[in-house]
């Protein structure tokens, strides 16, 4: 059951050698422009960019071509399921409608739809690179460090690298469990019937978090011991100040979401009508 | 000990190790139902667990940061509606699941329906209101399709919870000593 995950990994690349702090505040900035705005060419100008961004980075194909895989299925079945549920909203959006290829009933494909679930499309893909380039070229221990850094509250910030610490311990933790289980004759695979897959499931859940909430009680403890928590800020060994090159990033990526934000909301409306 | 100011240490400890729990059994743990994208969602179980036992600030940062980084890891880039839900969905749980004493290993007919309560609003809260309403907003979806969707994440979760949250509470009760458990002998 080895799962893939994505992972750091050091290439040496100009993106790399930028602080996680940067990475992070122009992922955060990206995602939140993505959300707001629905202009196709701010989003394509985006995409173009931080595609480009991402090649500079050097990340080995293999290292996320895995994901890749999950998100073309996800956006597949969450286009087809827009189409399925409501096939004419890009009709109400633009306001007009050039049928192209009638199908069945209500179902025709229009001019209109195909943009707008274009668009859909975009906005989820605006965010991938930013997030993908965030998480592969950081190294997990500046992840606390970047987050207090923005402002989170230190121990929360804490609390998200003892997460990505502990989650391949907690992942081998089930994997012995279930392994153990199934040596045992319980079946958590599909050919078990559902009721008693789910049964099978509990005896596999029960001692996995017992001994989680055990896991909680140690790490707590050792933590008190060495006087966590006592402080009102803390320095983190992984924290690193902003160089030259972090804050032109830095501004390059306020003034793209700015130009976006302003032509987004200079013409009264979120979205880019091609149609009229 | 609580500790200067804010969280105590435990608390983020549990945030931190129960995000972990969440993220790895979002990746293992769903078990499909045969209805298409509808899968039994064992991580919600953990969820009001750990809503339950330490609070609904926990919920909450369980819910965020588990969604947030099950995301990033399996699939590149977070769906925000949803990662806002999952927040909620904690938070909910754990504030109308406040002060039962599940710590002195009580929990019987009485607290179990006010767990059950608790998840049974939180996930009405988080999946029929929520997370469509945001997924509206955010993305411009279609309402039906993210009322649709809403609502079945939110009726599996719902009886996910009922099952394997009350089986886990009920089991993890039983593991702490009573109190008032001690009779001296005379």
């Amino acid at each position: 059951m080895a799962a893939k995950l994505l992972a750091y990994s050091d290439t040496g690349s100009p993106v790399h050698r930028l602080n996680g702090v940067t990475k992070l505040a122009v992922f955060l900035l990206i995602a939140v422009t993505g959300m707001v705005i629905y202009d196709t060419r701010c989003l394509l100008v985006m995409l173009a960019i931080s595609l480009y961004v991402f090649f500079l980075s050097k990340v080995p194909f293999k290292q996320y071509s895995f994901v890749l895989y999950l998100i073309i299925v996800f956006s597949v079945l969450n286009q087809l399921a827009i189409f399925l549920f409501a096939p004419d909203q890009g009709t109400v959006i633009y306001g007009t409608r050039h049928e192209l290829l009638p199908i069945a009933g209500r179902y025709s494909v229009t001019a209109e739809q195909l943009f707008y679930q274009f668009n859909v499309l975009l906005k989820y893909a605006v965010v991938v690179p930013p997030a993908l380039l965030f998480l592969l070229t950081t190294d997990p221990s500046e992840f606390a460090a970047s987050l207090n850094r923005i402002g989170v509250p230190y121990k929360i910030a804490y609390a998200v690298s003892l997460t990505m610490r502990y989650i391949p311990d907690v992942q081998q933790e089930y994997v012995n469990i279930s392994t153990a289980a199934q040596a045992r004759g319980i079946d958590l695979s599909r050919k078990e019937k559902l009721g008693r897959r789910l049964k099978n499931m509990i005896s596999v859940l029960l001692p996995l978090v017992l001994a989680t909430l055990e896991r909680i009680e140690k790490v707590s403890a050792a933590l008190e011991l060495r006087g966590f928590g006592r402080g009102r800020k803390r320095t983190w060994y992984k924290g690193r100040s902003l160089t030259r090159k972090d804050w032109i990033v830095l501004a390059c990526a306020v003034l793209l979401s700015a130009a976006a934000f302003a032509i987004t909301f200079g013409k009264g409306s979120r979205f880019y009508n091609p149609f009229v | 000990m609580q500790s200067s100011k804010g969280f105590s240490v435990k608390t983020i400890v549990a945030i931190g190790i129960g995000a972990a729990l969440f993220i790895v059994l979002a990746r293992f743990g769903s078990i499909p139902t045969g209805i298409p994208n509808t899968n039994i969602q064992t991580n919600y179980a953990i969820l009001a667990l750990f809503a339950l036992l330490y609070g609904p600030w926990a919920g909450l940062l369980i819910g965020l940061i588990g969604h947030t980084l099950a995301d990033l890891i399996s699939y590149g880039a977070p769906w925000f509606s949803w990662v806002i839900a999952s927040g909620v969905a904690g938070l909910v749980y754990g504030l109308l699941s406040r002060g039962m004493r599940i710590h002195e290993g009580e929990f019987g007919v009485r607290e179990i329906v006010r767990f059950n309560i608790a998840q049974i609003v939180g996930n009405a809260i988080a999946f029929f209101a929520v997370a469509p309403v945001l997924d509206i907003l955010i993305y411009a979806e279609p309402s039906n399709k993210v009322f649709t969707q809403g609502f079945a994440a939110g009726g599996m979760n719902m009886v996910t919870v009922a099952i394997l949250g009350t089986l886990l509470a009920v089991a993890y009760s039983k593991t702490r000593t009573k109190r008032g458990s001690l009779t001296r002998e005379a």
